[in-house]
């Protein structure tokens, strides 16, 4: 795993590359990361830098790669699969977010985004399902429950290595 | 302080395990990669599934699986039939052939010639033969005909042909039967898990829909498409199931009205079907029985009425799912079971086909109208040997499936690629490039499957040229998928069209059962040929050589096959 990390920093920086901080454009460089919807998403998640460009340190790194491993239990994914899928941050997946999420998942370009209807009718589908208490949003526990049930999350969640 | 100690030698203890339990699993992991390499095209079926999706690489895991099932029924046939007689003819390992001539026979029933090429003959006679397996092919290990012995003496050892060859051909039929169930044992528990939760499949889709470990970006693109294509269509369908929750009853009258109207019409089409086949048969039989070896022009016309029947089945089989896809659309389905009704009547007319052919066959062997048949039980003037027969129609069907599945890319999909590609016109932009149609490509190798299974009773080297077929098959559907076919804008998921494929498997192995029970309990084996020539039918071997044995081994056979142990055995 450090060969790997250390290959995205450029030569000069690679003897300091435990302390390095590589920046979120070549992180995207990975090839697990590159044809991924929500690249832009895992990077910040991971990412613990103070000025919020996405930047990874090795540790980063290290945190990512555990989360995605085989050997992560279905609580640390789902986890960190709320936070990804949280695209305001605000803690919980509302109506916007799970727009945004389908819209990841369908493909960039018009002709591949779901009609406003169906769009509609989806987001109340996904609603009835897993909202328990009937507020409009989904917390963190009641992710949690859904994707604890689901056959598919523990299969695909996670990074061939 | 050996509180310390202890728990010192402790951890060193599982510092031990777990370090070894580490290196115990990688060196498995890797031995699992190294085993990939042997597994048959697994390098390029992964790749298939890299680029085109799951719903593709199933088919060709599907063509894969079949490629092994039959070399596994070719190595039981050449094995326990075709090697005792090889081995006999050149005399190895001192071994001598007993020859027991019929008794209570009619000398008419044992005349059997088959017309070899004597002498001089035009070097296209050899092809000739070679498509319609008539001639020098006749002879040969091929059909059955050529097993025309009763025992084998192998040194001091008594090698009960018959016996061998009825059961090598329970053999095959019981190893696929069951090869297929384990299959799609796995594939349904997967089904079952899959739609575990009906009231969940919309958070299933959008929270674990992607597939993390997908790199390539045509991959990424195909994922999105049957991302985007999954929700729609599934929004679709509980949009149209509401709709119907709120027809008046008028309108499921008229509904139900058009339905029937057009399952009539189905049904017409495939009486029509069913009707042609019996007549060309028929004529096929007729006519090329009195066949002149010498002209050209009739011999050339002669192979074509020969191959009339092949024609008239790949004619309807290619027909019957156009128009079923046709009329389905005025039946007003939801659109899965759309899709499987058209499937379910493509099967059901594919499969009829092959049982209809049969069924005329039959008619024509057992014609015993006007005293054809009294003394031998079937129409031996005609069919002295009619199990060859039927072997060579198994075979002339197996041949022109063959050259379909090859011509039909070469002369269709491949000009049509050219045309998109290089000529800029309107209409033929909109035409497009052909499709990958996963369901009619399955459809076709289940209906080569059936014939090798229903053929090989009759001519043991069937599976040797299906396994060739197959093999041959994957490389062409390989390149056209690459090369010539545009991707389906319809994916298919591919654990629900798995167990589909096993399942019409299984129902053309059943169906393969129906003519091959009723050739080998019920039609008198012909006495001119093969190895039952002393038994009323095929199946007598089994009842004669169970005589044979001690008392007591016989009541033990007799207890197994009474109900009490049968029924029950069947269950479990």
């Amino acid at each position: 795993a450090y060969k790997r990390f250390s290959e995205l920093l450029p030569k000069e920086e690679r003897e300091s590359a435990c302390s390095a901080r590589v920046p979120k454009s070549h992180i995207l460089t990975l090839p697990e990361l590159r044809a991924n919807p929500f690249q832009h998403r895992i990077c910040h998640v991971f990412s613990t830098s103070e000025t919020g460009d996405g930047s990874m340190s090795f540790e980063d790194f290290l945190d990512m790669l555990s989360v995605f491993s085989d050997s992560a239990t279905l609580d640390v994914k789902s986890h960190y699969a709320f936070r990804i899928f949280d695209f305001d941050n605000d803690g919980t997946l509302d109506r916007k977010d799970l727009e945004q999420l389908v819209n990841c998942l369908t493909g960039h370009g018009e002709e591949s985004r779901l009609s406003s209807a169906e769009m509609e009718q989806l987001i109340q589908n996904i609603l009835e399902e897993s909202d328990i208490d009937k507020d409009g949003t989904i917390n963190l526990a009641e992710f949690q429950h859904v994707v604890s049930r689901s056959p598919d999350f523990a299969r695909c969640g996670g990074l061939q290595r | 302080d050996s509180q310390q100690a202890d728990t010192e030698r402790l951890s060193r203890w599982k510092k031990w395990r777990r370090t070894s339990s580490k290196s115990l699993k990688k060196a498995l992991g890797e031995v699992k990669g190294l085993s990939s390499y042997l597994v048959l095209w697994q390098h390029d079926i992964h790749s298939i599934e890299g680029k085109f999706g799951t719903g593709i690489q199933s088919y060709f895991s599907f063509l894969r699986f079949l490629v092994l099932l039959n070399f596994i029924i070719f190595i039981i046939m050449f094995s326990f039939v075709t090697l005792p007689m090889i081995v006999s003819e050149y005399g190895l390992f001192n071994s001598t052939i007993a020859y027991i001539s019929p008794r209570n026979i009619e000398d008419n029933c044992t005349i059997y010639e088959p017309s070899g090429n004597k002498g001089l003959v035009y070097y296209y006679t050899y092809l000739k033969d070679l498509f319609s397996g008539t001639g020098f092919l006749e002879m040969t290990s091929l059909f059955y005909g050529y097993y025309t012995i009763d025992a084998v003496w192998i040194s001091i050892m008594r090698y009960n042909l018959p016996l061998a060859y009825l059961l090598a051909t329970f053999a095959y039929l019981a190893l696929s039967f069951l090869w297929i169930i384990k299959r799609s044992v796995e594939g349904f528990t997967q089904n079952l898990v899959h739609d575990a939760d009906p009231f969940q499949s919309y958070c299933n889709k959008v929270f674990a829909g992607w597939d993390f470990c997908i790199t390539d970006p045509n991959a990424a693109r195909l994922k999105h498409r049957s991302l985007q294509y999954e929700l729609q269509m599934d929004l679709q369908e509980e949009k149209l199931k509401q709709k119907i929750a709120q027809r008046t009853m008028k309108e499921k009258l008229r509904i139900y009205s058009l339905r029937i109207f057009i399952n009539i019409i189905v049904v017409a089409i495939l009486l029509g079907c069913f009707y042609s086949i019996y007549r060309v048969t028929v004529f096929s039989q007729e006519k090329s029985t009195v066949s002149i070896r010498n002209d050209t022009r009739t011999d050339s016309v002669n192979l074509l009425v020969q191959y009339l029947p092949s024609m008239v089945i790949t004619l309807a089989n290619f027909i019957g799912p156009l128009i079923f896809s046709f009329l389905i659309t005025f039946e007003d389905y939801t659109p899965t079971f759309e899709i499987r009704l058209t499937l379910m009547r493509c099967v059901f007319v594919r499969l009829a086909n092959i049982g209809v052919l049969m069924f005329s066959l039959w008619s024509q062997i057992s014609d015993c109208g006007t005293d054809k048949c009294k003394p031998c039980g079937y129409n031996y003037k005609l069919y002295p040997c009619w199990e060859s027969d039927v072997g060579q129609e198994m075979y002339k069907l197996m041949i022109f499936d063959f050259i379909v599945i090859l011509a039909v890319p070469l002369f269709m999909d491949f000009p049509r690629k050219l045309l998109v590609t290089h000529c800029s016109c309107k209409l033929i932009q909109w035409f497009g490039q052909q499709e990958f149609q996963i369901s009619d490509n399955v459809l076709e190798i289940i209906y080569g499957q059936t014939i090798c299974w229903i053929g090989t009773f009759f001519s043991p080297l069937l599976p040797a040229i299906a396994t060739v077929k197959y093999f041959i098959i994957f490389y062409i559907k390989k390149f056209i998928l690459i090369h010539v076919c545009k991707p389906a804008a319809r994916p298919i998921r591919a654990s629900g069209s798995n167990f589909f494929f096993l399942a019409v498997l299984l129902i053309g192995l059943i169906l393969a059962f129906v003519p091959l029970g009723f050739s080998i309990a019920r039609i008198p084996s012909s006495k001119a040929c093969g190895p039952f020539r002393n038994f009323n039918t095929s199946w007598e071997v089994i009842p004669d050589t169970i005589l044979e044995f001690p008392t007591a081994v016989q009541q033990i056979l007799f207890g197994m096959a009474s109900e009490a142990f049968a029924v029950p055995f069947f269950m479990i």
